[in-house]
């Protein structure tokens, strides 16, 4: 009730801003015509097509830098040496922002796809393996007694001690991994023009409509509200409360 | 008041005059090879001697209690028996092998209920057999089985957090039977409970020996849980950590920590342990006499561990 009465207030200045502000009206829209635009975007399928292409891309890369990025951690967790010749590395390009590895991508993989998963990959591989390792490392030694003791080793330690006991931490890292490629994926599509949302944001810009671009800003964040509540958060809470981590409510 | 003076004057060194008299016996050697060979041990943390010159046997079937102060060396040396640390010096074998490893045949019960939080009560023992290669069905019902020797039953399905330290002991101790090693190392493993819990826990330890005569070595700093638990009590001093005593434990089973034989025995036991320690604080000698008929609740408190070290009561993490 407080939020939407808010949430009300905030539309409603907005859209004064827009009608009486001192800027031109066409360059600053009030709420109803981002709306418009919204909804007119959705209604000739340009905004459905775009978010097919950026999420199909996103899970391609993402889905890969989980796939490399949770066993180097792991290996990273485990091994002394292995993590002494490595950590320097990642830590060191974790600082880069991820849209800097771009112009390389074009290089090596010319305008297409596979550079812009390459963005995307080098975005949250680098979080997810950082993330794993300090999770791994980070075991109840305990724990590891006790598998040691009981004679659990090989596979069946690492998927049914290590990774579990592991997978809180593994699962925020898998989180960061997951927004910052999110980032990565919108910058690279703004940049190197090939469909997705970060092109249609483009186009707003080419045809001087801020109304059309604002309503892709507010599309990109529904959906990147909506995967991190509804995944992430979802699953979180569920890993927690099982592993007594969370006190069940 | 005069007792525990005489005991003290001229019982010390020994043992068999007095109070103690054919309860409590210097080791008797037996017969054939032993299960567990330790021999002349040692174990340094840089500088510090953690264990000098240890040498003890253990016979297939007994119940060995390694007792002492804390820095003993007593967990050094348990830990060196579950292979999970390598004795700087000296030699140990079971049965004829030397240990180099962890290995489920000796399988160490730890002072935490060390279970793996995601699996319920019945998933941590089927995970643990399973990795001892038993067939579904099998780990199933000895699952079950076990959960119920612990008298579980009902909290088959609840998750360690669930449960309470007392509970989480007993789990923990399930899933080590069920796994049916040849010797049983327990490190402290009733040290963080309440004393009513863990008298519980010590009948149903002892009713469970009782059944299956496993070989067991435990490590405790309650001379009174040493008591009542063991065949043997081996008796450790500290800096460096050295065997003092070897005694075998002449008491009828079941036992009760409140025996008034038993608490002799523990008297002298701890009268030794301040006797040859660097510190000399003397809880013992302050007692006032009749103790033995005091409640309970609070000649176990007195029971407890040496020198002033506080049993972390009600700890349950």
């Amino acid at each position: 009730m407080k939020g939407a009465v808010l949430l009300a207030g905030s539309l409603l200045t907005w859209e004064l801003l827009a009608r009486f502000g001192p800027w031109p009206r066409w360059l600053f829209p009030g709420p109803g015509a981002v709306l418009a635009s919204l909804v007119a975007l959705a209604g000739d399928g340009r905004l459905g097509a775009a978010v097919l292409r950026s999420l199909g891309r996103l899970a391609q890369g993402y889905a890969l830098s989980a796939a490399i990025g949770v066993p180097l951690g792991v290996a990273m967790g485990r091994s002394a040496w292995l993590r002494a010749a490595l950590r320097p590395a990642v830590v060191g390009l974790q600082a880069l922002p991820s849209i800097c590895w771009l112009p390389l991508a074009i290089l090596w993989f010319g305008l297409s796809e596979a550079a812009i998963l390459f963005v995307v990959l080098m975005g949250s591989l680098l979080a997810i393996a950082i993330a794993t390792e300090d999770a791994v490392a980070g075991v109840d030694p305990i724990l590891l007694r006790a598998a040691g003791t009981l004679g659990i080793r090989g596979s069946r330690f690492h998927l049914g001690v290590l990774l579990p006991a592991a997978l809180p931490g593994i699962l925020t890292g898998l989180k960061l991994g997951w927004s910052f490629a999110w980032r990565a994926l919108m910058a690279g599509e703004l940049l190197f023009v090939s469909g997705g949302l970060g092109q249609l944001l483009q186009t707003g810009r080419e045809l001087l409509d801020p109304a059309l671009v604002m309503a892709v800003m507010l599309a990109i964040v529904a959906i990147g509200t909506a995967v991190d509540r509804a995944l992430f958060r979802t699953l979180e809470l569920r890993v927690r409360r099982r592993w007594g981590l969370l006190e069940a409510t | 008041m005069w007792r525990d003076l005489l005991v003290r004057l001229l019982g010390v060194r020994r043992p068999a005059r007095h109070a103690c008299a054919g309860t409590l016996a210097p080791r008797r050697a037996r017969a054939g090879p032993p299960k567990i060979a330790v021999r002349e041990v040692g174990h340094r943390f840089q500088e510090f001697v953690a264990l000098a010159d240890v040498s003890i046997d253990v016979h297939a079937g007994e119940f060995v209690c390694l007792v002492g102060p804390s820095g003993c060396g007593k967990t050094t040396l348990l830990y060196a028996l579950a292979g999970h640390i390598a004795p700087t010096g000296g030699r140990i074998t079971i049965d004829g092998l030397e240990v180099k490893g962890p290995s489920p045949d000796r399988l160490l019960v730890f002072q935490e209920p060390a279970l793996f939080p995601w699996l319920t009560v019945r998933q941590n023992l089927v995970f643990a057999l399973r990795a001892r290669h038993l067939p579904r069905e099998q780990a199933d019902d000895r699952a079950r089985a076990f959960v119920s020797l612990v008298q579980l039953d009902g909290f088959e399905d609840a998750l360690p957090h669930q449960l309470s330290g007392g509970m989480r002991m007993r789990v923990q101790l399930a899933r080590a039977l069920a796994v049916d090693p040849a010797v049983l190392l327990m490190d402290e493993p009733f040290g963080a409970l309440d004393a009513q819990t863990r008298s519980a826990m010590h009948q149903l330890l002892q009713r469970i020996w009782l059944r299956d005569r496993k070989t067991v070595v435990f490590v405790t700093h309650d001379v009174r849980e040493a008591l009542v638990l063991g065949d043997r009590v081996v008796v450790m001093a500290d800096r460096p950590g050295r065997v003092l005593h070897d005694l075998d434990v002449r008491l009828p089973r079941p036992r009760d920590p409140d025996d008034q034989q038993l608490v002799e025995l523990s008297r002298w036991i701890r009268a030794e342990l301040n006797q040859s320690g660097p510190e000399t604080e003397t809880r013992s000698g302050a007692q006032p006499p009749g103790a033995e008929g005091e409640d309970d609740a609070r000649a176990h408190e007195r029971g407890g561990p040496p020198r002033g070290i506080s049993p972390d009561v009600g700890a349950s993490r």
